[in-house]
């Protein structure tokens, strides 16, 4: 068992939790699961799909250092919030399927068949609402009192803590923060996700699933929303939350912090790789020239990236949305999709800037 | 403003030649209806339309309920602009603190020789945010201040003897000695601060003056001493 646990098991999940494995390790599990949605989401294979991931976070709790970082007061919220979310991603897949299914009978969804149940405010709600204040406190005052509460000394300028972690809900931010220029990733990119949420009533004409579960009728809509919550957002959390140690370096999830880990790091810019690697002469003295291959890449990215995906991914959507409209959802699409792109840079060759003109403050 | 305390020419005491025809009443519906300016009973402009009007009734008590709302509403007034006066003087008070809590721009830092070649020294990181360093640069030996400030969001790096560098436990930057970024996301080195030998020989650091490598600044002879 414990040969198992050492040999097997731990370097799996060693090599799983490598940043440029899990992302898109975790891309391709949601892509299989919103492709095979009906089966995955049966109850036995779901339930045995949970029990194994909740059986391997109870074994792999054998390793001290592993334990230690899943029973941290700040973490503790976020493997309930992991398992949470699979919940409930589950259940409402589960539904869909459910919906999905009886359409093609031609049969009308779940949520119409249902009962449609009314109570009183008085006692029936106010019970109901009454005994979850007394369970959610209960819970409240067990969790204060068993887990506490991870304070640490007087905050002083001369000491950051290291790691230096934002709250839980902003490791994704932070995590976006380590790859991009603070502008890009701290202002630029947290603006374009809460404007493309707010795009979504004017871009989105479906009218299709209002009221009820359903996938197969707004396949797009869910997979790409899916796509931004759970991988660049849940994920990074994860990954800020577990696997950033520290120094700010990556550890395995049974590795122990060690503050004097080397990790060489020494990164490269595009015009580097470009000028000095495969041309090999020095750094052209204009930003223009020195910058222009990244300018051209980034450029090329954003200008051919719709027509790409006008004749790819979105042609659906292509031929329903008039081009204002399918210029937006293009661009915001891109967007997110250079998010990963320079993440793996940084990840597989060390990538730090695109495009980087100190002179401008420009740097992608 | 009730209905009441508008001048609406109808008296609140029953009149008892009401019920009489009324040859000086000024009702303000009529007054309005005629083009006469609606005036009240019993108030100097109303003799003035209507002298007669004297004589019946000379003088009408002041409206005592509109006078008690009156007295309400700027007692209400009074207190929530007294409220509001107090909590922007607060508030303006409050930008300039009466004590200044900034450590000196403009500090000494001991002769040149207490710091050793290939040095850097954190003695000054917590009272000025500077460490002072002893490093060969461009093939010279030379004592500089660099800030403490990630030129990424502004996390204080940490000095790592053991690694020669400066890491950033906030999104994993890293520094030379020399300030010069190498690892993470940080976009340019780390500033240097205006450093020169004072009169009694003592090293003076000046924090209002900064020196970026990415400017070319740090070619400046005030931005580093030769030792």
């Amino acid at each position: 068992m414990n040969t198992l646990f050492e040999y097997i098991l731990k370097p799996v999940m060693t090599f799983v939790a490598k940043p440029h494995i899990l992302l898109p390790a975790s891309s391709v599990a949601l892509i299989l699961t919103l492709k095979y949605y009906r089966t995955v989401t049966k109850p036995k294979i779901a339930a045995a799909i949970g029990l194994v991931l909740a059986g391997l976070l109870v074994v792999s709790c054998f390793d001290p250092n592993f334990k230690k970082n899943i029973l941290k007061p700040d973490n503790v919220p976020i493997v309930l919030l992991l398992f949470g979310l699979l919940f409930f991603l589950w259940l409402s897949l589960r539904r869909a399927a459910i919906n999905d299914e009886a359409a093609e009978r031609g049969e009308p969804p779940l949520e119409a068949r249902m009962k449609r149940e009314t109570v009183l405010v008085w006692p029936d709600l106010v019970m109901i609402e009454l005994i979850c204040l007394v369970l959610v406190s209960a819970v409240l005052v067990f969790w204060a009192i068993f887990i506490r509460a991870p304070l640490e000394e007087p905050a002083s300028a001369a000491l950051t803590p290291n790691p230096s972690k934002a709250p839980w809900y902003f490791l994704g931010l932070q995590e976006m923060l380590v790859y991009f220029d603070p502008w890009y990733a701290g202002v630029l990119l947290p603006t374009l996700i809460i404007v493309g949420l707010m795009a979504i009533p004017y871009v989105d004409t479906n009218p299709k699933g209002s009221g009820y579960y359903t996938l197969s009728e707004r396949r797009f809509a869910i997979t790409v929303y899916l796509f931004g919550f759970i991988i660049f957002w849940v994920v990074l959390i994860t990954i800020g939350t577990f696997l950033r140690g520290a120094n700010w370096n990556f550890f395995g999830p049974y590795d122990k912090w060690d503050p004097h880990f080397q990790q060489p790091l020494k990164n490269i810019n595009i015009s580097e790789i470009f000028w000095v690697k495969m041309l090999k002469q020095g750094m052209p003295k204009e930003w223009y020239v020195r910058e222009a291959p990244g300018l051209l890449m980034a450029g090329a990215f954003m200008l051919l990236g719709p027509l790409i995906l006008a004749k790819t991914v979105l042609k659906d959507l292509f031929k329903k949305l008039d081009i204002v409209r399918f210029s937006v959802v293009a661009v915001l699409m891109l967007f997110m999709i250079s998010m990963p792109i320079k993440m793996l840079g940084r990840w597989l060759i060390n990538l730090k800037y695109v495009i980087y003109i100190p002179e401008y403050f420009i740097n992608i | 403003m009730s209905e009441e305390t508008k001048p609406s020419g109808k008296p609140r005491a029953k009149e008892p030649e009401a019920a009489e025809p009324k040859p000086h009443v000024t009702d303000s519906r009529l007054g309005l209806r005629t083009g006469v300016p609606a005036v009240k009973k019993g108030t100097k402009e109303q003799m003035a339309i209507d002298p007669m009007a004297e004589g019946e009734k000379p003088f009408e008590a002041p409206d005592l309920a509109s006078r008690r709302e009156a007295m309400w509403m700027a007692a209400g007034w009074g207190l929530f602009g007294f409220a509001t006066l107090t909590e922007t003087a607060m508030l303006v008070s409050y930008l300039f603190p009466r004590a200044p809590f900034d450590p000196a721009q403009v500090f000494r830092i001991g002769p040149p020789e207490e710091y050793l070649p290939a040095s850097v020294s954190e003695a000054f990181k917590k009272s000025n945010q500077v460490w002072i360093c002893n490093q060969e640069y461009n093939g010279r030996q030379i004592l500089y201040a660099l800030s403490t400030v990630c030129t990424h969001l502004g996390c204080t790096p940490n000095w790592l003897e053991a690694d020669q560098k400066f890491k950033c436990p906030c999104h994993g930057s890293g520094f030379y000695p020399n300030g010069i970024n190498f690892e993470g996301p940080a976009p340019r080195p780390l500033e240097r601060f205006k450093i020169f030998v004072g009169d009694d020989g003592s090293v003076v650091v000046d924090k209002t003056k900064k020196y970026q490598q990415e400017k070319g600044e740090w070619d400046d002879p005030d931005s580093y001493i030769a030792v």
